[in-house]
């Protein structure tokens, strides 16, 4: 039975590097394959993962995970104004900074359970939004956002090294290879790939996580802390290192998000920010090993298409209808679109809470059930089931 | 003397907003155990319930008159209100106290809007885990939220009160100090008077009629409630429209104090909610004595001498964060909040 287990996992994990690695071909023909969202593709998947491994695992909601992406952005941006553009020591010190407050603000937070600790983590996320927004401008330049200046210090700056983010001499933001494929284009840069190498990596931990004793604790946190704590454990630790493992994820992302484009501004840390990462993994699917990743490149893709979306947009899609018809259609359409993708954002909420709490990968798996079940299979389970049902 | 009297009262009106936000908050967790995160939404619609009719009555008909001209030359537009020229002075009249009529309006708006998010919505989500409640809620604020901004636009829109009360009072000559010292606007002290009724009444309705008698009992065990025959869930129901049209009333009155703007509501629940948790989840009593003491406790730390002295430790700026800090401070030491019971959301 293990045997089978870990070979599956290992296909799971082969079949997702190789998607990872080719995703500026494989995202071409949906015309995704321009670095800025494949970065966010990756970046944000990195998030999810890490908020999966609270949220999935101990069932502990965290609202305030947005938090510690913000922190994690403020950090790296530093580390460029101190020392130089090599982006090693922005991530380093953007994981070590966001495990800190994530073991603070964990430590005060887990003290309650349930509901409770949701309102506790939003309520410090907001704490540190007003902090970042304008009490403490001196380190984070308040409402402008922190950037990097000319006449920043960067003491480890030498005349020949490059002007952008860079990993000792690659620059981030280069595209090295840009090829016709099957007619799209499709935009292969750095940034991409180092995101992606994080992105495998996290990946990996989580898989780690989720099969080792561990991540058994975890689960049996969320299923029963009554009895966990009859059988003479303490709940407390692991849950809070759940949280912290998940905060230095997403510090990780925040610092990714530096390294691509070295802003940090306090709307990261919005509550609308942790919001968007809850509905992420649950959209994928909480608890499941790639629903958050495919969450966030569902809701990161969503977004750089309804955003771009306006009216001029809309009566080219319907043009090539009757003239009322296409206008009902925009008239319709058009406060979901662009301005208005909150809206969307919230209803697509409602709809996945509503209607598919599993997320998409329990919805495919029961999909799949109900289209074997129909062929006559029985109660059979899925011959290629990468994720163990809960 | 002076000036703390003056913080105390600066303190009043938004604590005011914050118990009666809170006071909701506490009356759906006690009846229906769902924590809504979609009730600072119902306090932002309210403030736009009084946006509205301000507009409605200010409908006008625009005339031409050729004889003056406007800044730019053209021939001045005159705009004559449709209520003026029907009633005359009395439509004036109408037009300036918009908003204290605007509770009217908002009342049947508000319970209507209560009704239909509890049977439609949260009356499927009891059975859930609390997570998908918050989650639901959660979405429902956004999409409320972006559907004002959709009609409204995202800039604040400026709500005046009545001429009357727009001036300030001044509290010097009232309590015996030097006159001007103590200057406080009307509209505020008002708002805090109204906020008083509205909690006073809140709190006589559960106290003294058999429909509070009865939500009380079910408050404490809805089963047996059930069993003795009565139906406790349309009186529950009831309870979320009452909290809701709370909600409103409180962001009607507010107004004029702050221009409503689409996200007002959020900003509001999150320290609603810290309220909620300081004063003991569902303690109806704590919830409003928490909501009181925290906004005065904000006011306070607003003070120049308090900012000075933090500003000495390297706490610039302490009244943005001075509520979570007291929040954290008292989830350490008494982790129920000031007033909360024990069993109640230990899971």
């Amino acid at each position: 039975m293990s045997a089978t287990v870990k070979d599956n996992d290992r296909l799971l994990l082969t079949v997702f590097v190789i998607l990872v690695l080719a995703g500026p071909i494989v995202l071409a023909p949906i015309g995704a394959s321009y670095p800025d969202l494949l970065q966010r593709f990756a970046i944000y998947g990195v998030f999810a993962i890490g908020f999966n491994i609270l949220f999935g695992l101990t069932g502990y909601l965290s609202f305030g995970h947005a938090a510690f992406l913000g922190v994690g952005s403020y950090a790296a941006v530093w580390m460029f104004k101190l020392l130089n553009y090599n982006v090693i020591p922005a991530l380093v010190l953007a994981v070590v900074v966001s495990a800190v407050f994530a073991l603070v603000i964990g430590y005060v937070s887990l003290r309650r359970s349930g509901i409770y600790f949701s309102i506790l983590t939003l309520a410090f996320a907001q704490m540190m939004y007003n902090l970042a927004y304008s009490v403490l401008t001196p380190i984070t330049n308040g409402e402008t956002g922190l950037q990097v200046y000319t006449d920043d210090p960067q003491w480890l700056q030498t005349a020949g090294s490059p002007t952008t983010t860079n990993l000792f001499g690659i620059r981030m933001n280069e595209v090295f290879w840009k090829p016709e494929f099957l007619g799209f284009e499709a935009q292969f840069n750095y940034g991409y790939y180092f995101a992606a190498v994080f992105l495998i990596l996290a990946f990996y931990i989580a898989l780690r996580i989720f099969r080792s004793p561990f991540g058994m604790m975890l689960r049996a946190v969320k299923s029963n802390q009554n009895r966990m704590g009859y059988t003479g454990l303490n709940p407390r630790p692991y849950t809070l290192a759940a949280f912290v493992i998940s905060g230095m994820y997403a510090g990780l992302a925040g610092g990714l998000l530096a390294c691509m484009d070295p802003l940090a501004g306090a709307e990261r840390m919005q509550w609308t920010a942790s919001g968007e990462v809850v509905l992420m993994t649950i959209l994928g699917g909480a608890g499941t090993l790639l629903g958050p990743v495919l969450g966030a490149g569902f809701i990161k893709y969503l977004e750089a298409i309804f955003s771009k979306v306006n009216e001029t947009v809309l009566q080219d899609w319907f043009s090539f209808m009757p003239d009322w018809m296409g206008d009902a259609l925009s008239f319709v359409i058009s406060p979901f679109v662009g301005e208005g993708w909150h809206l969307t954002l919230g209803a697509l909420f409602m709809a996945i809470v509503i209607f598919l709490p599993g997320g998409l990968i329990d919805g495919a798996r029961q999909l799949g059930r109900w289209i074997g079940g129909g062929f006559g299979g029985g109660d059979r389970k899925p011959a290629h089931s990468p994720v163990p049902a809960e | 003397m002076d000036a703390i009297i003056l913080q105390l009262l600066n303190g009043l009106d938004k604590g005011s907003a914050y118990a009666l936000i809170a006071l909701g908050l506490s009356l759906i967790f006690g009846t229906l155990g769902v924590v809504n995160f979609a009730h600072g939404a119902l306090f932002m619609i309210g403030a736009f319930c009084a946006v509205t009719l301000n507009k409605l009555f200010s409908l006008s008909t625009v005339t031409i008159d050729p004889t003056k001209k406007d800044f730019l030359g053209n021939p001045l537009q005159v705009k004559t209100p449709y209520l003026e020229s029907w009633f005359g002075d009395f439509g004036a009249g109408l037009m300036d106290w918009s908003v204290p009529l605007s509770i009217l309006f908002s009342i049947p708006i508000m319970l209507a809007i209560g009704f239909v998010m509890e049977r439609g919505l949260i009356k499927h989500f009891y059975k859930r885990p609390h997570a998908d409640q918050i989650l639901v809620t959660f979405g429902l604020a956004i999409v409320l939220q972006e559907i004002v901004k959709a009609f409204y636009g995202a800039n604040p829109i400026s709500t005046p009160a009545p001429d009357l009360l727009k001036g300030s009072l001044d509290f010097g000559i009232i309590l015996g100090f030097d006159p001007n010292a103590v200057i406080y606007p009307a509209w505020r002290f008002v708002y805090f008077l109204f906020a008083a009724v509205i909690i006073g009444g809140v709190f006589a309705f559960l106290q003294f009629t058999t429909f509070g008698m009865v939500v009380r009992a079910g408050m404490a065990d809805r089963e047996t409630v059930g069993l003795l025959g009565i139906n406790i869930d349309r009186r529950f129901t009831i309870m979320f429209g009452l909290a809701a049209a709370v909600a409103g009333m409180a962001g009607v009155m507010y107004a004029p104090i702050n221009s409503p703007n689409y996200h007002m509501g959020m900003d509001f629940l999150v320290l609603s909610f810290v309220v909620v948790v300081v004063g003991g989840m569902g303690s109806l009593t704590g919830a409003v004595a928490a909501g009181f003491l925290l906004g005065i406790l904000e006011s306070f730390a607003s003070m120049n001498e308090v900012k000075s002295f933090f500003q000495s430790i390297m706490l610039p700026s302490i009244d943005q964060i001075i509520i979570y800090l007291v929040a954290v401070i008292i989830l350490l030491t008494r982790p129920r909040g000031l007033m909360g019971r024990k069993g109640v959301m230990e899971d």
